[in-house]
């Protein structure tokens, strides 16, 4: 909820009203894209931009659908599936996740709940925000910093989780020289999608690398 | 920026992340390749590291101020989410300290 109106005083101070973070609420519902929006807009961003971002920062949703397919087969209805997998966030994933003590019809109705007030919230949050971002009284000059706080406050969780340490150093730091090399090389504008390639390009040469290491770090 | 591209923007946005949702309802019902679960455990801190880079690119480190407004107000979010592991602190203290300096100290 605090996230979400976050979200809407940061795009009404980009000059965009309570209704188009409705809109984007309604039909994104991701806070990590929606709060890249805010930068896309500043950057006027071209579109094949912002779908490879889209893509390639939303990709745990991949994996939070692996792990559903099976929970989702028991929604017979075919527009409540469709819903439901529009509805995979990070928080509704969490809480699906952790219902597994319930079972059958009890768990249908309760994953169904969750996702839908989570989006409920989600939505009167940006909403919310959007509207109060019209009467904020002082200078908003440099609240776009909070992104930038967000993505640094989960860069040190990330970082400081106990499990995984190696794969999660060596993968931050991946990131890091990337971003900060394409940055040199291609500018500003244009270094997002070669990060992007060249991060994928090393995870997948460590890849033996750091699967030796996985497995030494779970004997420990 | 017009208003109908901005919203073709939300569009494109909103149908790459369904997409994303959606694939492995399709793709994987058997089984997900193993390329795909290695990027999954190892991707996700390599893209935060580079979404934090992307955030400050606009920094302006040859500038008069070297991007100290930058470095100050990162460092006071490490610290802050080191110390009490709260993001909701960090992410106040950090943007209420770099509102301050560009604001007051900046022209």
């Amino acid at each position: 909820m605090v996230m979400g109106i976050g979200f809407g005083i940061l795009l009404s101070a980009k000059g965009y009203n309570a209704l188009w973070a409705f809109i984007m609420s309604v039909s994104i519902y991701s806070g990590t894209a929606q709060y890249l929006f805010i930068n896309f807009i500043s950057d006027k961003a071209s579109l094949s931009t912002v779908a490879l971002t889209s893509i390639i920062t939303g990709a745990r949703y991949l994996f939070y659908g692996v792990s559903m397919i099976d929970l989702y087969k028991k929604f017979k209805n075919k527009f409540k599936r469709l819903y439901m997998i529009l509805a995979l966030t990070d928080e509704t994933y969490a809480l699906m996740s952790v219902s597994t003590y319930l079972n059958g019809k009890e768990r249908e109705e309760y994953c169904t709940y969750i996702a839908w007030l989570d989006h409920v919230y989600w939505i009167v949050g940006t909403v919310l925000g959007g509207i109060l971002g019209a009467f904020i009284p002082f200078n908003t000059k440099g609240i776009d910093f909070s992104l930038t706080a967000l993505f640094i406050t989960i860069c040190v969780d990330q970082w400081l989780d106990k499990a995984n340490k190696f794969t999660n150093h060596l993968s931050a730091l991946t990131g890091f020289a990337s971003s900060l090399i394409c940055l040199m090389i291609f500018g500003r504008k244009n270094f997002l999608i070669p990060s992007m390639a060249a991060i994928i390009i090393i995870l997948f040469l460590l890849k033996d690398f750091i699967n030796k290491n996985n497995i030494k770090e779970s004997e420990i | 920026m017009s208003d109908k591209y901005f919203l073709l923007m939300i569009l494109v946005c909103a149908a790459s992340t369904f997409a994303l949702r959606a694939l492995p309802f399709i793709a994987f019902n058997k089984r997900t390749p193993e390329f795909i679960k290695y990027l999954g455990r190892t991707q996700p801190a390599a893209v935060m590291a580079m979404l934090v880079i992307y955030c400050l690119k606009d920094a302006d480190i040859l500038g008069g101020l070297h991007a100290m407004p930058e470095i100050i107000s990162c460092l006071v979010v490490i610290v802050l989410h080191v110390w009490k592991r709260s993001a909701l602190l960090s992410i106040i203290g950090g943007t209420a300290c770099y509102m301050i300096i560009v604001q007051n100290f900046m022209l």
